[in-house]
């Protein structure tokens, strides 16, 4: 019964959340989630009015999708990657895990970095995970990081209307050492000897722009990181917790944790 | 639509000096986006050129008024109070956001920012406009209180080169005001000598 009341009012919901800035599935492509979130918020018109209302009897976090609202970072250095992430994952205004890990292998050696909706970025990280696993397997061999990164721009690409994934992948192999490339909302995918993601990389463009130099060594990188992903976390609400950081060589992966008390400290910060 | 930055710094003991900087960039010859509203005491503007322009035309006009009443100089915290009279009695129909920085008797060099919704602020330093959020990270990281003048000019510079690599609405050239108890001085430095950085 309640369905045919969601179905009647779907272009006007599609508006509302459009309006909203709420990621709008495909007509016809509802999860059975989304329907019985809809179908409950429709059953009761007078107390939701519109979707982005405060209101005291459906809590923010029951109507928002997850979000890795997040800083996320990769350097390139001589012999490998830095990888880096904060660890904060949000609906809404609940921060639904303040110790989420946002690096996910998909290869012995390759990582990717992942922003945007937590549940977009997982379902494309698997797949990745298993085709790449296959190619592997066929060839025989380490695969290339461009490979995992073209296996993530086709898929960002090829939905992107319904996706919404910010991805940087990073790691090693043996043909061209460590590489970063970027694959951002929309599904471009770019080499970038440093790159920056997430909600939070808006405010360090600037210091990463100034800060960084061509054949830093791994320390280096690992501290300018640490220092950006900190200041992005300081002023991005949707950012924070604690700091993880991996370094991808030949020698394999070195992964670490910064916790919130051993941030590295600013005069203003 | 811009990148403003404002600095603020106080020498205290040495010289008895007290300096203070106001840094503005302009996308265009032909908007100014810093208004003297009083002798030393400027105010950046962002957000709608109008409602900017009518908001500091008006506050002129008050201080003015104020400062004869008085008769003495305005006080920095005076004319940043004006603005935020203006800004919250009107936040329905203003979208201007402002940042007003000078040199007084009593307290020396001052910046307040008042934003959107009429919210006063004092502050050492302090960023606005499009541009700003791209150098959050670099300021924050940065700044140092008690900076020399030519300390100062560098942060501000290098700050302001990066948010006009970054935002696609800013770049040109940018226009340094450094306000002091003897004088204000406006220094202008053009796109090709601006400080480059790795990617460039």
């Amino acid at each position: 019964m309640h369905f045919t009341v969601v179905f009647s009012g779907l272009s006007g919901v599609c508006d509302r959340l459009r309006q909203a800035r709420v990621r709008t599935p495909a007509a016809g492509s509802f999860s059975n989630v989304v329907k019985l979130k809809m179908a409950a918020v429709l059953q009761f018109p007078a107390s939701v009015s519109t979707f982005n209302n405060y209101n005291d009897l459906y809590p923010d976090w029951t109507q928002t999708e997850v979000s890795t609202g997040t800083s996320i970072m990769a350097v390139e250095f001589e012999g490998g990657v830095v990888i880096g992430a904060d660890s904060r994952t949000t609906t809404g205004a609940y921060i639904a895990n303040r110790v989420t890990d946002k690096l996910t292998p998909i290869h012995e050696r390759i990582f990717c970095c992942r922003s945007g909706s937590a549940a977009d970025t997982q379902a494309i990280a698997d797949a990745v995970t298993y085709q790449l696993g296959f190619h592997s397997i066929e060839l025989d061999e380490a695969p290339l990081v461009q490979t995992a990164a073209s296996l993530f721009r086709d898929m960002c690409y090829r939905y992107r209307e319904e996706l919404m994934a910010g991805i940087i992948v990073a790691g090693w192999d043996p043909r061209r050492g460590g590489q970063v490339y970027t694959v951002p909302v929309g599904g471009m995918m770019t080499r970038q000897p440093v790159s920056v993601g997430g909600s939070g990389s808006s405010y360090i463009y600037g210091y990463v722009d100034s800060n960084y130099r061509a054949g830093m060594s791994k320390e280096e990188c690992l501290k300018f990181t640490a220092e950006a992903l900190t200041l992005a976390m300081e002023r991005d609400g949707s950012s924070g917790g604690v700091v993880r950081l991996a370094v991808i060589s030949e020698q394999g992966v070195e992964r670490q944790v910064i916790l919130g008390n051993q941030l590295p400290k600013f005069s203003t910060v | 639509m811009d990148s403003h930055h404002s600095y603020s710094q106080v020498k205290g003991v040495s010289t008895g000096v007290s300096s203070l900087f106001i840094v503005s960039y302009v996308s265009s010859k032909t908007i100014n986006k810093l208004i003297q509203v009083h002798d030393r005491i400027f105010c950046c503007i962002a957000g709608s050129l109008a409602d900017a322009q009518a908001v500091t035309k008006m506050a002129k006009f008050q201080l003015s008024f104020h400062s004869i009443q008085m008769e003495s100089p305005p006080l920095v915290k005076a004319a940043a109070s004006i603005m935020r009279e203006l800004c919250y009695n009107n936040k329905e129909e203003l979208q201007a956001g402002f940042i007003t920085a000078g040199w007084d008797r009593k307290k020396g060099p001052q910046i307040y920012v008042v934003s959107l919704g009429g919210m006063l602020l004092s502050q050492p330093y302090t960023i606005g406009g499009s541009g700003s959020t791209y150098i959050y990270g670099y300021v924050d990281a940065k700044f140092k209180p008690d900076m020399s003048l030519e300390e100062a000019t560098q942060f501000s510079t290098n700050a302001l080169a990066l948010a006009m690599g970054r935002d696609n609405v800013s770049g040109g050239v940018v226009h340094l005001v450094v306000i002091t108890e003897a004088e204000v001085k406006h220094v202008v430095v053009p796109g090709n000598k601006l400080p480059k950085f790795h990617d460039e």
